[in-house]
């Protein structure tokens, strides 16, 4: 690259006018070809730098309790007993909550704006949910704390709790007061933060579906449903897997929205109903009233750095099924 | 060209701003939320009087710490303690500068404020999760007369770490041995049950949103908000309603005399008009000033805060310090903070 932008003002024929101009654009050229660099380099500096520090302030607590910090389920401030279990439980199930609430309502909406809908309704649905992405996650949480909370506490957690609580196994899900917050209401408001997300790499995945195979489809006799199931969606299967696994790894991190929600309890429940929390909850949390040199703060290092391997092994789970799709 | 105008006067104003909290004079403070408030109401009056400004972070009282503990501030402010060998080792005089309370809210249908009786036991009980019922005997004993439904109990938390977590977690371990040994007092715990709110609006939200709730928090946010509180029996077994004269008593009745390094607890302190659950909030400054400048405009503003700020505080439903304890405060100054072996502050 280097070489071919360099080398493109010799390649002009008109060589006696350029003179002057030549050697002052090959040095600005290099300078900017420099700071192209500089900004490549910069954030693979950043990246690096983000995980050694969190690494590095995680490890005293991984030398104080070992591996045994992963699934010990004691998150204890006062006898500085610590463990990530529940977290890491919490941020898992929470986000995987997300995305089943969010999935087919991406897959409806996509499928809608991209076959259904007619062109006049396609941009005001298509906008709307853009600016569903736009809308700032704290405004998400107070619609979740003092909305859905309180409408899940009324309307949807008593029926619940009265029809499936007494069922065997599946019973265990629906257990415990009706708080309004809980688990399911994070996995709820998290599925409408990371809809835009999954919607709009569906829409693109669907658009890049080839009009001839479905027109085709279409021409035997296919119904809209036939087409979307076995036209367009085989077609773009890899790259939705990715689009969800991005979600997912959106719903990871989410913080704030979470935090108001979720109920922050640091035990351990099976219910959809129970408080609990995620790492970015309990980091948000925690972390102001964390002293220097403390236990809990390295504590909360660790979790942010487990938080960071999670995310990265979903991201990079995504990038390859993204990819693999486009090659194929 | 109108834009230009606009632009330009944009960065007047920036750079006056700029300028303005760069001034050599003005001091700086960074921790604790609860007394934030006053802090800030102080400052803005005694700038018209000293002309010396003040610019507090409320950032927590950890960050707080912290911040005071690499000198990046004047001063620190902290709601719970520090600890004595912590101090010595960082070289700070800690001292109290306001006063507030913890107050317990609920959530019952047909259930005013400062109606429904409830002891430190039972509170601790309910948090550890064994009173499960408001109509549980135990309540019941306590409140002839009051009908109080069979509802389950939901109690409710800070989740962010606080002092207001510490100060309450603190009386509940001070009425009940099973308390202390179970879960302890610090600035965020291990409960037992419920589910956590963040801040007091956390918590006073979770408390309304939900029916049978019972959560606390600071009485400046209770009063303002017009919770729905009640009254606590305090040591000498008098049943008390939260209010100023309360926490008065009980700011007047602590050992501070003995208390080492103002630390004085006002966590159940006797006398039969007294409040159970209330606290100092605490200033942290090093004993050994980089600026001896810096240090004495600390201790000025304090000084006239003393003297001077109780209206402002009361305002603010906080609870001034006693004179006697101002006047502890200020020989601490006289006697702790140095720099080249002489008095810093000496009014």
């Amino acid at each position: 690259m280097d070489a071919t932008l360099t080398s493109r003002p010799e390649s002009g024929g008109y060589a006696g006018d350029i003179r002057t101009a030549k050697p002052t654009g090959r040095t600005a050229d290099k300078v900017f070809v420099g700071l192209l660099w500089g900004c490549g380099i910069f954030v693979l500096v950043l990246l690096g730098l983000i995980i050694a520090m969190l690494f590095r302030g995680g490890l005293p607590a991984f030398a104080q309790f070992g591996l045994d910090f992963l699934w010990t389920p004691a998150w204890n401030p006062v006898t500085e007993n610590f463990g990530a279990l529940v977290m890491i439980y919490g941020t898992i199930f929470s986000a995987i909550i997300a995305v089943v609430i969010a999935l087919p309502l991406s897959f409806g909406i996509a499928f809608f704006l991209t076959e259904i809908a007619p062109q006049a309704l396609r941009r005001p649905i298509g906008v709307a949910v853009q600016l569903l992405a736009a809308v700032p996650s704290i405004i998400y949480g107070m619609w979740g704390f003092f909305i859905i909370s309180p409408l899940m506490a009324a309307y949807v957690q008593p029926p619940l709790i009265e029809w499936l609580g007494p069922i065997p196994l599946l019973g265990a899900l629906f257990q415990g007061p009706a708080l309004g917050g809980g688990m399911l209401t994070a996995g709820l408001i998290m599925a409408v933060m990371i809809l835009p997300f999954i919607t709009a790499m569906f829409v693109e995945t669907l658009e890049s579906t080839p009009p001839m195979l479905k027109e085709s489809a279409y021409g035997v006799g296919a119904t809209t449903f036939e087409v979307y199931k076995n036209v367009s969606v085989p077609y773009g299967k890899t790259a939705m897997v990715g689009a969800v696994m991005l979600g997912l790894g959106r719903a990871l991190g989410e913080t704030m929205a979470v935090t108001f929600v979720i109920g922050n309890a640091t035990r351990l429940s099976a219910s959809l109903f129970a408080p609990g929390a995620t790492i970015a909850s309990t980091i948000a949390n925690e972390f102001p009233e964390a002293a220097q040199g403390s236990l809990k703060l390295d504590s909360l290092l660790a979790l942010g750095f487990i938080l960071f391997v999670i995310s990265f092994i979903v991201l990079a789970l995504s990038r390859f099924l993204v990819r693999s799709n486009l090659k194929s | 060209m109108k834009h230009i105008t606009v632009l330009g006067a944009a960065i007047a104003l920036a750079g006056s701003v700029i300028a303005g909290s760069a001034s050599a004079a003005d001091i700086t403070g960074a921790g604790a939320t609860f007394p934030a408030p006053v802090y800030q109401a102080w400052a803005v009056a005694y700038k018209e009087k000293s002309g010396v400004g003040l610019n507090y972070q409320s950032i927590g009282s950890g960050a707080g710490q912290t911040q005071i503990f690499n000198r990046t501030v004047d001063f620190g402010a902290s709601d719970a303690p520090v600890a004595t060998d912590k101090l010595a080792q960082q070289k700070l005089l800690q001292f109290p500068a306001v006063i507030g309370s913890v107050v317990p809210i609920v959530n019952l249908d047909g259930i005013e404020a400062d109606k429904l009786k409830l002891t430190g036991p039972v509170i601790a009980d309910i948090y550890l999760g064994k009173i499960k019922k408001w109509n549980d005997k135990v309540i019941a004993d306590l409140n002839p007369g009051v009908k109080l439904p069979d509802l389950g109990i939901v109690p409710t938390y800070r989740s962010d770490g606080s002092g207001t977590t510490f100060v309450f977690a603190t009386y509940l371990a001070d009425v009940s041995a099973e308390w202390k040994s179970k879960v302890g007092a610090a600035t965020s715990v291990s409960w037992p049950t419920g589910a956590g709110g963040k801040g007091n609006e956390g918590v006073a939200g979770t408390v309304k949103n939900t029916k049978g709730a019972i959560g606390y928090v600071e009485y400046i946010y209770a009063s303002a908000n017009k919770l729905v509180t009640v009254q606590l029996q305090n040591k000498a077994g008098k049943f008390v309603s939260p209010t100023v004269p309360a926490f008065q008593a009980a700011a007047a009745n602590a050992d501070w005399a003995n208390a080492k390094d103002f630390a004085a607890s006002m966590i159940n302190t006797p006398g039969d008009t007294t409040w159970p659950i209330t606290s100092a909030t605490f200033i942290l400054l090093p004993k050994e000033p980089k600026s001896a400048e810096q240090a004495k405009e600390v201790m000025n503003f304090f000084d006239w805060a003393f003297k001077n700020g109780a209206p402002i505080a009361e305002k603010l439903h906080y609870i001034p310090l006693p004179a006697d304890v101002a006047e502890r405060v200020r020989k601490a100054w006289k006697s702790d903070v140095m720099v080249d072996g002489k008095p810093v502050w000496s009014n």
